[in-house]
């Protein structure tokens, strides 16, 4: 767009450069303050945000090194950190997966077939998706030891338990791939059931391999989702060994 | 046809039989709920898989399943708690509160009967030695260990003449306390039909109950004989004057817990203040993320300004971190005596400031933590919508003269201000809710002084709602829940509030 400018353009662009640059220091702070001070030996928060001297300690006992300090002494590292990274990994990536699958086929349904109450059953995911996790905890927690006393590697302190209690969000994810769906024309698996595919077989070979960016997007947010979740973990999870790390940072002393 | 459909009812057959069997197993078990449940689900999946009427369901079925069991059944369960008086006192049903009753005794002090272990190959033998020093009694090789702790057992005991003992010589004070959790597990019956257990690290002795079942279901005290009859309105055994005895049991007290939270001037004197502070704190957050999320993304719009995706990716990054870890980060940098953040003001105006202590800054640390938080979001959202105004209007305002705060109010915000709605509904809502935010940094704290459940000033109604339930002051599930289910109602409301405008944006577009 070719406007003329006036003489307070300049001057303008130098102040907002200013204001933005404040803006990122101030944003940026508290992340290269966390890198700092990991960097820094001893447990002091105060100091100069460019450490004077730099101390791997911290990061070996985080990765699960032992280290010698410098009187001598070996510090064992107290918490498993990457046994918790782990579990956080592994319970996200198989939720992830399995909320990829159970959404996209709920999503096939809603874009594509003619069934009663379609928009009620899809309208009452949605508000029933609102429902705050945190307060229907007691709820979460006597049906997993319920389930548990009858399956016991689905029950309480087990992850496979953790798992199927995610699988409940999928409300938004069902709505992201539908929207997705509609774009695409439903002239092509059209044509392939005229050539004879089932339907199964038209969404399998034709829909879903047009729609792999979107199914890549819903499992990125199903993963980031799972992977900072607290409060359900809390509840299901307690032994050290078997946290997740967002509920594990917790129990490190602040 | 294809080829496996001869197989198909053979299958669905045996799906059946098994699935009957699951359920009635279950149903043996003594719950019949569950069973109920695992016919309903197991039926449904059978039949939506093997009709052929259904091909829909068979793609929908998961997400529904799942969004039925552990999204809207923890919801109907939460609402019925609500009515009832579940919570730490009164935490079983009256069947097992009586039979825990039923389980006390008293043990019988001078009718106790020394005893000694003697080993005996691997096994050890028990003998009860009277006081007099007269016949006593031996049982048995026993197994002792963890094993025979599991199967409480009855250990039919022999008499035994003074003179004839075991040869081996009795294990030591330290050994037998190593079987101690053995020992509590046995029933000694002894041949003139006494019946004595573990009463201390050297006796065993005649146990009294403590209660008398009636069998019209109320109990007797043995002490004083007084009885106490199981009340079904406040779910406690009573006497006739009125006292009760612990633990009480589940039952429905109906409205009782919401005109608590209404009428009780101790509830509704916390609950309305952190009510109001739970509005304050989401629209707050909003307004804030709003105001600079949109003015960046106006900023960073600009064609004259250069380094823009630099500046972009940069203001991004508090959205690509974790909440957890940045929270985290957060508590320490606001730490009163160690954190930079007071270490800065200090340096430049000599101040530290009581973050976590002081409740209006503790509710100001909120604020701060969240904008930071959730700025990003509406800076992207924003950047989205203005990128489809049309640049012909700000050609046009241009001609016209119009300086950018005049494009700002008079042209972006009105064309971005109805799309933008249902979404800060939705950051409304969800900040209405967040529970991670407010336990991760503040727990609520600094706490009311002066109030009989704990309630903190910087609680929301989530995080009050947790504490009621999971703190050891107050583990008052039943309240939590009727607590909860008012949330779920505000929160529907706003959502079915956020549909209609989304689809009235609809409409318009179209």
């Amino acid at each position: 767009m070719a406007i003329v400018t006036g003489k307070s353009q300049r001057w303008r662009i130098v102040a907002t450069h200013a204001g933005l640059c404040l803006l990122v220091a101030v944003t940026l702070f508290p992340l290269l303050a966390v890198i700092s001070i990991s960097l820094r030996p001893g447990n002091f928060s105060t100091g100069s945000l460019i450490p004077s001297e730099i101390s791997l300690e911290h990061w070996k006992l985080a990765l699960g090194f032992s280290y010698s300090a410098a009187d001598g002494t070996l510090v064992t590292p107290p918490f498993p950190v990457l046994l918790w990274l782990w579990n956080s990994i592994k319970i996200a990536s198989v939720s992830a997966l399995l909320i990829v699958a159970i959404s996209t086929t709920a999503a096939y349904a809603f874009a594509r077939m003619k069934f009663a109450h379609k928009n009620t059953i899809l309208n009452s995911m949605l508000l029933l998706q609102m429902f705050p996790v945190a307060v229907a905890l007691v709820a979460i927690f006597a049906i997993f030891e319920g389930l548990g006393s009858y399956i016991p590697w689905l029950g309480i302190e087990t992850h496979a338990g953790l798992i199927i209690a995610y699988l409940g969000g999928v409300a938004m994810h069902i709505w992201t791939i539908k929207g997705y769906f509609e774009t695409i024309p439903t002239e092509i698996e059209e044509c392939a059931k005229v050539d004879g595919a089932t339907h199964w077989q038209a969404f399998q070979y034709v829909l879903l391999p047009m729609s792999v960016p979107i199914l890549m997007v819903v499992f990125v947010l199903a993963f980031i989702g799972t992977i900072i979740e607290y409060p359900v973990a809390s509840v299901l999870l307690r032994e050290e060994p078997n946290l997740t790390l967002a509920v594990g940072l917790q129990v490190l002393p602040v | 046809m294809n080829t496996t459909s001869w197989a198909k009812w053979p299958i669905v057959a045996a799906l059946v039989l098994a699935l009957l069997w699951l359920v009635f197993g279950v149903y043996a078990a003594g719950q019949p709920l569950w069973a109920v449940a695992g016919l309903t689900f197991g039926g449904l999946a059978l039949y939506v898989y093997a009709s052929a009427r259904t091909l829909a369901w068979r793609y929908l079925f998961p997400g529904v399943a799942g969004m039925l069991v552990f999204v809207a059944f923890p919801l109907l369960y939460t609402m019925q708690i609500g009515f009832t008086n579940y919570s730490a006192s009164n935490l079983l049903g009256v069947e097992r509160a009586r039979a825990y009753l039923l389980d006390q005794a008293i043990a019988d002090e001078d009718q106790a009967l020394t005893f000694t272990l003697h080993a005996e190959g691997a096994a050890l033998r028990l003998v009860l030695t009277p006081p007099d020093g007269g016949a006593g009694f031996i049982s048995p090789p026993l197994p002792l260990g963890p094993a025979v702790a599991k199967g409480a057992s009855l250990i039919r005991m022999q008499a035994v003449p003074a003179d004839k003992r075991v040869q081996a010589a009795p294990l030591s004070l330290r050994e037998v306390l190593n079987h101690r959790e053995a020992l509590m597990e046995l029933k000694l019956d002894l041949p003139d039909g006494r019946r004595l257990s573990y009463a201390g690290v050297r006796e065993f002795g005649t146990i009294e109950p403590l209660w008398l079942a009636n069998p019209d279901g109320s109990l007797t005290q043995q002490a004083t004989g007084s009885t106490y009859r199981p009340n079904q309105e406040t779910g406690f055994f009573e006497n006739p004057q009125g006292e009760r005895i612990q633990p009480g049991f589940k039952v429905g007290v109906g409205w009782a817990n919401y005109s608590r939270m209404l009428f009780d001037a101790d509830v509704r004197g916390p609950f309305v203040s952190i009510f109001v502070w739970t509005v304050v704190f989401a629209g707050l957050t909003v307004l804030f993320s709003t105001a600079l999320g949109m003015t960046l993304a106006v900023v960073l719009n600009w064609e004259a300004l250069r380094f823009r995706t630099l500046y972009r990716t940069l203001l991004f990054l508090p959205y690509a971190v974790p909440g957890f870890i940045s929270i985290l980060v957060f508590k320490g940098l606001f730490n009163q005596n160690f954190g930079e953040i007071n270490a800065i003001l200090n340096a430049v105006f000599g101040i530290r400031p009581a973050w976590f202590a002081d409740p209006t800054l503790a509710k100001a640390m909120l604020l701060i933590v969240n904008t930071w938080l959730g700025y990003p979001y509406i800076m992207v959202l924003c950047t989205g919508l203005i990128k489809a105004i049309p640049a012909d209007l700000y050609e046009a305002s241009a001609i016209a003269g119009a300086k950018p705060l005049t494009n700002f109010f008079k042209i972006t915000v009105p064309l971005i201000a109805r799309p933008l709605t249902p979404l800060l509904i939705s950051a409304f809502a969800f900040n209405f809710n967040n529970f991670v935010l407010i336990s991760l940094l503040t727990d609520g704290r600094p706490d009311y002084l002066n109030t009989k459940l704990p309630a903190g000033t910087t609680d929301i109604l989530v995080s009050y709602t947790y504490r009621i339930a999971f703190t050891d002051a107050g583990t008052n599930f039943g309240l939590a829940a009727a607590i909860s289910t008012l949330i779920f109602f505000m929160v529907a409301l706003m959502s079915m509030a956020n549909l209609k405008l989304a689809k009235i944006n609809e409409e318009k577009r179209a």
